[in-house]
């Protein structure tokens, strides 16, 4: 049996997986089209396996975004194998190249997805990081909502006191969920925001504490001690925590994701992704560059506008959504 | 760090080329997969880049560098020329209605910065152009967007129409442009919501929005660090509205901003402006042919020298030159040269524009904090004027009191004292060098404390 064809059976064995590979496979519609189309396309013109065809795969994979230098080990892996198993009809590579992709997606935890690292019985405080823009309160919106709806009690800090309207928009999603949110006046101190919205964590008996900072480039180095300085007031109040520091990183973004990522890993210790606005043509294929070099899992993925679109991210639904094209061609 | 820049990947290729005298085609294949590689790095469309490096083969197997003397050079030249053609000239103006007032459109996907970048155009239409701009909230979606606009239009004391998030968007826009005839507003600046390029809805409203209101200008805003996508969603908004330009945004991250040049490549409108930071000035016109180097990574060296000129008094440039020169150079003179520099802009962001600064290997991790220089400042500020002229006055009960005058550590001030000792042992070598031994000279901006 092919390797996808064993995906596929896991997903069709019972109906919950179904509904969640349906929703990833809605989601990503856009950008399985365009990728698994593209690598049919390649696999239907050539029959043979030769440097043209390699070319051609590397393209599609950058085309994707996934970073140059992942794509060219990936390719020259591929090569190897095309070599030592004797491939040469194109046909054939195909399993192959998902595997190996699904190989770096998820490592040797394949089976494993990252869930949050919530507290039982005691206050977990998650941290929201990243640059201008990417939605880093619009998934704390859609993430509150989650928990709540999961019975916990959830509190919600305005820690962006910098740009126009950002606690503005945290109090409109409080009040769309139904969660407190702890806010001070714009341009006041985000450390102290923090401070107080842990004290009221405290007082309130939250389950979750989800922070919310202001978005900032990565090469801005005050702004960076800033968000460290923000995080060492968490720490300071509450060992242990933050429990989650999540960079939210926008799908669209090209090569500077895996910067963002480097350098927002440094000043805050990211223990996780949020990949928003997967619902458009981008590929998300950063995902496989910092998985790669950087191993910081993605735990979610943004899949369109409504509260309800977040999904914890399911390396197996996610490899599946790409791919589901190729097998019902099969 | 993750990017090379084209010079850099180059290097190697050139090494094995020169002594050669003559370049063969496939060290024109060799570099022309450098420059792909350099260019995928940089986030350009794989098929702009595929095009793109087809022409550069044609040409480069030419004449021109076959003959030249530094074949490496030369590709980079042609590289930076032809994608100096590409990018377009430089293109800032804004449309002006003969009937007022003129309207002006921001589209884009969420999060790439319409909001802002309307309050920065109303703002430089305002300032640059003395025009007096209305800004119109239509983004009724994203929760709090009208407050932000709001916001925006107080801090920068403009006008801004709004109608709550109750209201369509077409009947926004359309009283928002007879609000501005009967105020005399002479320019509209109409920010949408953010949107994808294959939510057909709500590209269906920005349709509807433009054919109500017949805008002078429409303006795609786009995230510089945007990836390979950028394609898709330039063509897809061009053809849905015909865009009349580009504005990129947050350029002033570490991205190298490949995704102008695809852009350009896929719509041929010119890109106008380009969001250089946070605050509501940071909005400036964009500069082709810097962004040809900053794509290739060969820093931006323009830009550099502009902002010197800019900022650099050159009466007083010519004294501290001759000062250096007979190394009569004192802490006061340190001092000055100092304040020149700050104000060019942050230091990070100087080196940063400085060709070859991230290729040394020292430069490329280090944080310049502003903050030392304050430090320094006020070390040299807790001198007295004797001292100031005349360092080998300098005891350990007067580093004492300096230490204790500015509140830095006494090794702070010994660091210092030692490196303007050194910096005047440097300058009278290149004085020395300078009338006698050509080779020796020394290139480029020399900063004392870089």
């Amino acid at each position: 049996m092919s390797f996808l064809n064993k995906l596929k059976d896991k997903f069709t064995q019972t109906k919950e997986k179904e509904e969640v590979s349906d929703k990833y496979k809605e989601g990503l519609s856009k950008t399985r089209q365009s990728f698994s189309s593209k690598l049919n396309d390649l696999v239907a013109r050539y029959r043979k396996v030769d440097e043209e065809f390699f070319e051609d795969l590397e393209e599609i994979l950058i085309s994707a975004d996934v970073g140059v230098n992942t794509v060219m080990t990936l390719v020259e892996d591929l090569e190897m194998e095309a070599k030592r198993q004797n491939i040469k009809d194109a046909r054939e590579l195909k399993d192959v190249i998902s595997e190996k992709l699904v190989e770096i997606y998820a490592g040797d935890d394949f089976e494993v997805a990252s869930p949050l690292n919530l507290q039982e019985d005691d206050l977990s405080v998650i941290l929201f990081v990243g640059v201008n823009g990417v939605g880093k309160t619009t998934s704390i919106g859609k993430l509150a909502y989650q928990l709540s709806q999961e019975g916990k009690k959830v509190l919600l800090v305005a820690g962006d006191t910098f740009r126009a309207g950002a606690i503005q928009q945290l109090s409109v999603w409080g009040e769309r969920v139904g969660v407190e949110v702890i806010k001070q006046s714009e341009g006041s101190d985000p450390a102290a925001v923090m401070y107080d919205g842990i004290q009221a964590a405290k007082s309130r008996g939250a389950d979750v504490l989800l922070c919310d900072t202001a978005g900032r480039l990565q090469n801005k180095v005050n702004l960076m001690n800033e968000l460290s300085k923000v995080k060492r007031v968490i720490e300071r109040e509450i060992p242990g925590a933050p429990h989650d520091v999540l960079l939210v990183l926008d799908a669209t973004t090209g090569q500077n994701a895996l910067i963002q990522a480097k350098q927002f890993q440094q000043a805050t210790d990211v223990t996780g992704i949020i990949l928003t606005k997967l619902d458009g043509t981008a590929k998300g294929g950063i995902v496989l560059a910092i998985r790669k070099e950087l191993n910081i899992p993605v735990k979610y993925v943004g899949l369109g506008e409504k509260m309800t679109d977040l999904e914890p991210f399911d390396p197996q639904a996610f490899v599946y959504g790409l791919f589901s094209d190729m097998l019902t061609e099969e | 760090m993750a990017f090379e820049g084209l010079a850099d990947r180059l290097q190697s290729t050139i090494k094995k080329m020169t002594g050669k005298g003559k370049v063969s085609e496939q060290d024109v294949k060799e570099m022309a997969r450098e420059v792909r590689l350099a260019l995928l790095e940089a986030d350009v469309n794989f098929k702009v880049v595929k095009d793109f490096v087809k022409k550069i083969k044609e040409r480069a197997v030419g004449v021109e560098v076959m003959e030249s003397l530094t074949p490496g050079q030369q590709v980079i030249k042609i590289v930076k020329e032809e994608l100096t053609v590409l990018m377009g000239g430089e293109q800032s103006k804004i449309a002006v209605s003969e009937r007022p007032p003129t309207v002006i459109m921001m589209v884009g996907l969420q999060g790439a910065g319409k909001t802002t970048t309307s309050g920065k155009l109303g703002n430089l239409l305002r300032k640059k152009h003395n025009r007096k701009p209305l800004l119109v909230a239509c983004d009724v979606y994203r929760p709090a967007a009208v407050d932000q606009l709001e916001t925006v239009g107080n801090q920068l004391g403009i006008p801004v129409f709004s109608q709550g998030t109750e209201k369509n968007p077409v009947d926004i826009a359309n009283e928002a442009i007879e609000h501005a005839k009967q105020e005399h507003l002479d320019y509209v600046i109409i920010d949408t919501a953010g949107r994808l390029h294959v939510d057909e809805n709500l590209m269906g409203e920005l349709t509807q929005i433009k054919a109500n209101i017949n805008p002078d200008e429409i303006f795609l805003v786009v995230d510089a660090m945007t990836g390979q996508d950028a394609v898709n969603v330039a063509e897809t908004f061009d053809q849905t509205l015909d865009i009349t330009g580009v504005v990129l945004t947050k350029l002033d991250g570490d991205t190298r901003g490949g995704a102008a040049l695809s852009i350009r490549a896929v719509t041929d409108k010119p890109i106008k402006f380009a969001g250089m930071g946070e605050k509501l000035d940071e909005l400036e016109a964009f500069h082709p042919e810097r962004m040809a180097s900053r794509i290739l990574g060969m820093g931006d060296v323009l830009s550099l020298i502009e902002k010197a000129q800019d900022n650099i008094d050159e009466k007083k440039a010519k004294e501290l030159e001759q000062k250096m020169r007979s190394a009569s150079f004192t802490f006061d003179d340190f001092l000055d040269q100092m304040d020149q520099v700050k104000s060019m802009g942050p230091l990070d962001e100087l080196l940063g524009m400085l060709p070859g600064a991230n290729k040394m290997k020292g430069l490329k991790n280090v944080q310049i904090d502003d903050k030392q220089l304050v430090h320094v400042e006020a070390i040299i500020q807790s001198m007295t004027k004797k001292e100031r002229q005349d360092p080998s006055l300098m005891n350990a009960s007067r580093k004492k009191r300096i230490a204790k005058g500015s509140g830095r550590p006494i090794s702070e001030v010994n660091r210092l004292l030692k490196q303007f000792d050194e910096m005047k042992k440097m300058m009278k070598q290149m004085s020395g060098a300078q009338g006698g031994k050509k080779g020796k000279k020394k290139k480029g901006p020399n900063f004392p404390f870089m």
